[in-house]
């Protein structure tokens, strides 16, 4: 009798004390999941700082972009060809500016894109090892110098060399401004080039020797058709690069608020409008040039919605 | 003997194509040469002991670049200190915790439109941001350089976290471990290669970088320690080239960091480029 109710007392420690244990276990459990929780909130919100700061850059320069476009009116501010900021009677139109930055953008491409471009041809198919890794080097290199360093050079050997050649007053134009941008659009433009160009199968250009094509005929009639999405996102890479840089074309521009009519004329291009006038700028003037910034922004969305698309083709 | 039967049309062709890949590639490197030796050429001879140990006086009227040296330092560390949680931390979301695509490519996507936004509207935008609320000052620049190098170091650590196998972490999950436990003792080690490279990278990028910092860093030539440093206005060694080049007309100084720069820029892209092949050593090993 007594045997048997210690038995049965045992019995019921012992369930307690497993009721313990997983009551123990499963509130363990419990307090690991909810770090593992918390934790996974700490990873989603450091990932959405990123989506943060896009929208913040977005937001402020709308914000502060739109009054003065409101004040002056949008197609004053857009088409109007003089900028005056600081006469009794300022006139605010960034006509100038708009075409300056298109124009040297464009005359950037129009010399860096063809040989970015045939380099890129020559190191991803026809140099020997050796050089395509030497000469990669050196486009990082090129890719690395700081904008200044460009910029300096440009003042000091680009402006007074296109005085003298061209015979004009001042040597800081437009022109200087191209040929700088050129030369800075060219690591990005031959890099990503290379990329796409090394990445055409084989098989393609195996096929097309076969037929009995010549190498050369293989390369820019088989490889580079293949490669296209890759090379026209190298050359829009160069378009962003080339409309969003100051500090060089603040150096070797010139900076007058002219219509680019020639290429040897002064001209300010929308990066330089930004900044020359920040740091004395008030009430609407400081307000314009925000617009700015927003029209300039405006411009690089564009392009990178452009990049991303040839981007994806490339992907695909 | 396969030329002797092309058709006139198809060698002229050939030879057109090479003469002009062959001038292009000569002229990349002629361009890159010319500018590695002008620098040098016109800078070394300027970079002297003082000018690299002593402050601008207007008294000797000699100019130093020691606290331009000093705030490149001091942004770089703060920088690298701000920026490497937040984008490491990204990169781990992206790649082991989302399970959401839509929110993946939304990320993607933010990293991908920051890493093309020129650096003048970063440096307007940090000026609205920063400048405005905490006062010019290195630790504005530095906040305005963050977000400039985040997509930087979120693709360096998704790339090398994409190369630790997938069978690490099935193992590590087998033996009963918990997601955390998984990234903390398996997934972040295996990242170190990515991390490195991106900071190498970032390294590179500030020590480059002016338009951004113009308006949030400010300029100003005082000898500061680390933390007084940050908190007042500084110039760093890019945008105290562009002051003394454009500015005031000092050309021998702006050649001496430009050359101190150039020297920099290849020791960078030398340690990038080593690091990228001892990582990629080890792991064919």
């Amino acid at each position: 009798m007594i045997t048997q109710q210690s038995t049965k007392i045992e019995q019921i420690h012992q369930d307690i004390r497993a009721e313990h244990k997983t009551h123990v276990e499963w509130k363990r459990r419990n307090r690991t999941q909810t770090i593992e929780y918390m934790i996974h909130g700490i990873f989603l919100l450091l990932g959405l700082i990123t989506v943060g700061c896009v929208l913040l850059i977005t937001v402020y320069l709308i914000i502060s972009g739109i009054p003065a476009i409101r004040q002056i009116g949008l197609l004053d501010f857009l088409f109007g060809k003089e900028w005056a900021s600081t006469a009794s009677e300022p006139k605010y139109g960034i006509l100038p500016f708009i075409l300056t930055s298109v124009y040297g953008t464009a005359g950037a491409i129009l010399i860096g894109v063809p040989v970015g471009f045939m380099t890129a041809v020559y190191l991803s198919k026809l140099a020997s090892p050796k050089v395509k890794s030497v000469m990669q080097s050196a486009v990082s290199l090129l890719a690395g110098i700081p904008s200044v360093v460009y910029g300096l050079v440009g003042m000091l050997v680009l402006v007074p060399g296109i005085r003298k050649i061209f015979n004009v007053p001042d040597g800081a134009s437009l022109l200087a401004a191209i040929i700088v941008l050129a030369i800075m659009i060219l690591p990005s433009i031959i890099k990503m080039s290379i990329t796409a160009l090394d990445a055409v199968p084989k098989e393609y250009e195996d096929a097309s020797l076969a037929l009995g094509a010549t190498p050369v005929e293989t390369y820019f009639k088989v490889s580079v058709p293949a490669a296209k999405s890759g090379i026209a996102a190298a050359v829009v890479l160069g378009v962003g690069r080339a409309i969003g840089e100051a500090m060089v074309v603040m150096m070797v521009a010139g900076n007058v608020p002219n219509m680019p009519n020639s290429l040897f004329q002064s001209v300010r291009f929308l990066t330089t409008a930004v900044s020359s006038e920040m740091s004395y700028s008030s009430g609407l003037q400081r307000q314009a040039l925000f617009s700015i910034a927003l029209v300039l922004f405006m411009f690089i969305m564009l392009t990178n919605a452009m990049l991303n698309f040839f981007l994806k083709r490339e992907r695909e | 003997m396969l030329s002797q039967t092309l058709s006139k049309k198809r060698k002229n062709y050939e030879v057109l194509m090479k003469v002009l890949m062959l001038l292009s590639a000569g002229l990349t490197a002629a361009l890159t040469l010319f500018l590695v030796i002008y620098v040098l050429v016109q800078g070394i001879p300027n970079i002297t002991w003082e000018l690299l140990s002593t402050k601008p006086s207007y008294l000797t009227e000699k100019i130093g670049i020691l606290p331009d040296i000093l705030n490149t330092v001091y942004i770089i560390l703060a920088t690298l200190l701000l920026v490497l949680p937040i984008g490491v931390g990204a990169a781990i979301y992206l790649t082991e915790y989302a399970s959401n695509k839509k929110v993946v490519s939304i990320i993607e996507y933010a990293a991908e439109t920051l890493s093309g936004i020129p650096s003048i509207i970063y440096g307007l935008v940090g000026m609205l941001l920063f400048s405005n609320n905490i006062g010019t000052c290195l630790l504005s620049g530095a906040l305005t350089l963050v977000i400039m190098n985040l997509p930087t170091i979120m693709r360096t650590t998704q790339e090398s976290l994409k190369t630790v196998p997938q069978s690490y972490r099935e193992g590590a999950f087998g033996l009963g471990a918990g997601k955390w436990r998984v990234v903390r003792t398996v997934v972040l080690p295996g990242c170190v290669d990515g991390v490195i490279t991106g900071c190498i990278l970032s390294v590179g990028r500030i020590l480059g970088e002016s338009a951004a910092l113009l308006f949030t860093a400010g300029f100003a030539h005082a000898v500061n320690g680390l933390i007084d440093g940050l908190a007042a206005p500084g110039a760093t060694l890019t945008v105290a080239l562009y002051f003394y080049a454009k500015e005031q007309g000092e050309f021998g100084v702006a050649f001496a960091i430009a050359a101190i720069l150039m020297i920099l820029t290849a020791l960078i892209n030398f340690a990038a480029t080593f690091v990228q092949k001892q990582f990629a050593k080890r792991r064919s090993l």
